[in-house]
């Protein structure tokens, strides 16, 4: 007597996520049609996601290269989560958001955000990164799951406007242990805000495998706690990514509420260019992980649908490489930074705060270079 | 018979000094088991003690500082990993409003001895999120012990005291120091917590520092001595308890202090002393108390911009002149 009834009306049931996950596209390429995940893409759309993976492999790889080059401070890999990352950006709109944590340059690509502007916060220089406001792209979040608020906060905030954008927030496996997701996927469904809760679960938390990460039966049960349908993917299989994160994007935009979607993939790279997989997991796992390559069945559907031929290949292939080495350029060429504008944009605007602390630092620096010179 | 070892493995041999010797010691983090800790501090500890003492936990820090609390209640004593500093904020909660209070609101009944050890501070160049130096917040939260050890052995020494305190005990772990060597005797090591030392006489001026700015305050006590000026360096080691006594003391012998942290410039650490100092020891003063500090920002990520803002050797030196003059 007296306890108040919860504000779900749904049938929980509705709410699980498929027995299976969500699969298109077989190892050999082979496509199924599932009525309830159609691809309402074209051939232009079907060449771009290829066209998005093969970057994003190239980009990824050419900032391990300038990490090891000394170049980068850090860079988290996400070899082997293309599909994922391309599959579900390209079911957003422009006007959408994109809310990613610091393994998103997949995402980056497809959303069209310049990969050396994402490079200058691993490397540190004092330049400004993209501008979140360019391609609805807001800025890496380093913290674990912090963006998941963000992205319930902006959503809420669009409904607000009635503005009919969705926002996404990609996080890991890992991330769904932390309190921020969790707080931010009860916003979302007490307030059905218009976000998708994208979570990429690559297997392994830095060191932590997923069996050590949660005890529930997959990470997409997770969603009918908060009252949003849980959707489950092959996260290898763009198709797959694509077709059902449309199926989220567009609930949300009609007002329906929020979901939470977990894509399996395998995070083939070390956690960053700083770990060591091999104190924990064999190569025999990664071996066996690799032969999911996302982008070798991709390639393998395009070729069969009479898609993707030899020269259309080498024509990615090369655009690949070419934005690869005008990445790594920008990166060469960047200028070191200068220590005076560190007070910049700590506050909006300097009013007199740091007045006397620049005068210091500039006569340190003036003393010290008068040192080197002499 | 002393042995060259780096802070690192200090911190291992730390841990398992008190973890043979107390059962009801153990180890809880992310990390710390089968990957040995992301700044391998902790390898090898889940081979010797296995994974029941030497415990990897799902990303979720509120949930580690929880249930290292709730196993302090039981009579165990945590180390509990919060990985990097700057993640304390993500646990804070359990920190400062129910760890700190327990012992208080429950009219001493409850005792909650139990370590949290975490990396802090800059130097790595792993930007404004991975580098903060929070030794300052803790130690504006009444009912938390605050220790930060320089180098390895006294690493070991208050981490054992730590250990056996029976108050929550924050320990920071600089850690730039890591790779950092030291001298360290065979043998058990347990020193008390709350005291600072004297890690080089002088007459001229006082110099106090913690954690990794207390090898720069040497270098540049060695400048200063070139210069005519005899500084007298004290390792802090804890903020609270705070050592007064050490501190007043060298600064009636010097009259000069100057106090040189990684703590942002606002309510960093090195204000409580200079203020401790003026207070109780003005009469003895012949020059400016003086702070050496990052500015009040935060830190850079690039090699060169993070070392031209935390505290140099130049910047010290300058600022013990300045003290003197």
């Amino acid at each position: 007597m007296g306890a108040s009834q919860p504000a779900g009306d749904v049938d929980p049931s509705t709410l699980l996520p498929p027995a299976e996950p969500v699969h298109l596209l077989d190892p050999d390429g082979t496509y199924h049609e599932d009525p309830d995940h159609p691809v309402d893409l074209d051939d232009d759309q079907l060449r771009m996601l290829y066209r998005h993976m093969v970057v994003t492999r190239k980009v990824d790889r050419e900032a391990i290269n300038l990490q090891r080059q000394g170049q980068l401070g850090v860079y988290a890999s996400l070899l082997g989560q293309e599909a994922a990352q391309v599959g579900g950006a390209f079911a957003l709109s422009e006007e959408d958001w994109v809310f990613p944590s610091y393994r998103e340059m997949g995402a980056a690509v497809t959303r069209g955000v310049d990969t050396g502007k994402m490079l200058h916060l691993f490397r540190g220089t004092w330049l400004s990164d993209h501008d979140p406001y360019e391609h609805h792209f807001a800025l890496y979040s380093i913290p674990i799951g912090t963006q998941a608020l963000h992205a319930a906060g902006f959503a809420m905030g669009a409904k607000f406007d009635d503005n009919p954008i969705v926002t996404m927030a990609y996080f890991g496996d890992g991330a769904t242990s932390e309190g921020d997701p969790h707080e931010a996927m009860t916003f979302a469904g007490v307030f059905k805000a218009p976000v998708v809760f994208f979570v990429q679960n690559n297997q392994w938390a830095i060191s932590v495998p997923l069996d050590q990460q949660t005890a529930a039966p997959t990470l997409a049960h997770k969603a009918v706690g908060y009252g949003m349908p849980g959707h489950h993917c092959d996260g290898n299989d763009v198709l797959a990514t694509y077709a059902v994160t449309r199926k989220a994007v567009d609930r949300a935009r009609s007002g329906a509420g929020p979901a939470l979607i977990e894509a399996l993939t395998y995070r083939m790279e070390a956690h960053t260019t700083s770990d060591d997989p091999s104190r924990y997991r064999t190569r025999q796992e990664e071996e066996e992980a690799a032969k999911t390559d996302p982008i070798v069945r991709y390639k393998l559907f395009l070729e069969k649908e009479g898609l993707l031929d030899a020269d259309l290949g080498e024509q990615v292939e090369a655009e690949a490489a070419a934005e690869a080495t005008r990445m790594r350029d920008e990166i060469y060429e960047a200028p070191h930074g200068d220590p005076m504008e560190l007070f910049e944009h700590v506050y909006v605007d300097d009013t007199g705060h740091f007045e006397r602390q620049r005068e210091v630092l500039a006569t340190e620096l003036a003393a010290r270079d008068g040192e080197v010179s002499a | 018979m002393a042995e060259l070892i780096t802070y690192r493995d200090a911190v291992k041999r730390a841990i398992a000094q008190e973890m043979r010797r107390d059962d009801s010691v153990y180890l809880i983090g992310e990390d710390v088991g089968d990957a040995g800790g992301v700044f391998k501090a902790t390898k090898g500890l889940l081979d010797e003690f296995g994974p029941v003492r030497v415990r990897d936990t799902p990303i979720s820090e509120e949930a580690i500082l929880g249930a290292a609390m709730g196993a302090a209640m039981t009579g165990l004593r945590p180390i509990a990993e919060i990985m990097f500093s700057d993640f304390l904020a993500t646990c804070w909660d359990l920190v400062a409003v129910e760890m700190a209070k327990t012992r208080y609101m429950t009219d001493g009944q409850v005792t909650l001895p139990l370590v949290i050890r975490t990396a802090n501070g800059g130097g790595l160049r792993f930007g404004a999120q991975h580098s903060q130096a929070v030794e300052n917040w803790a130690m504006a939260v009444p009912g938390l012990k605050v220790v930060a050890p320089s180098n390895p052995h006294d690493l070991i020494g208050l981490f054992a005291a730590a250990v056996r305190d029976d108050d929550p005990v924050l320990f920071f772990e600089q850690k730039s120091l890591y790779p950092t060597k030291g001298h360290v005797e065979e043998g058990e090591i347990v020193e008390e917590l709350g005291t600072a030392k004297i890690v080089r006489s002088g007459t001229d001026v006082t110099i106090v520092a913690l954690a990794s700015m207390v090898r720069r305050a040497e270098q540049a006590a060695d400048e200063l001595a070139e210069q005519g000026i005899s500084a007298e360096v004290i390792d802090l080691r804890s903020l609270v308890p705070l050592d007064a006594t050490t501190i007043i003391e060298s600064v009636v012998k010097t009259s000069r202090l100057v106090t040189v942290e990684e703590n942002p410039r606002l309510c960093g650490w090195g204000s409580e002393v200079v203020s401790l100092v003026a207070e109780e020891a003005f009469w003895h003063l012949d020059g400016p108390l003086t702070r050496v500090t990052t500015p009040h920002i935060p830190l850079p990520s690039a090699d060169a911009l993070e070392d031209e803002v935390l505290p140099s050797v130049q910047r010290i030196v300058d600022g013990c002149v300045k003290a003197v003059s």
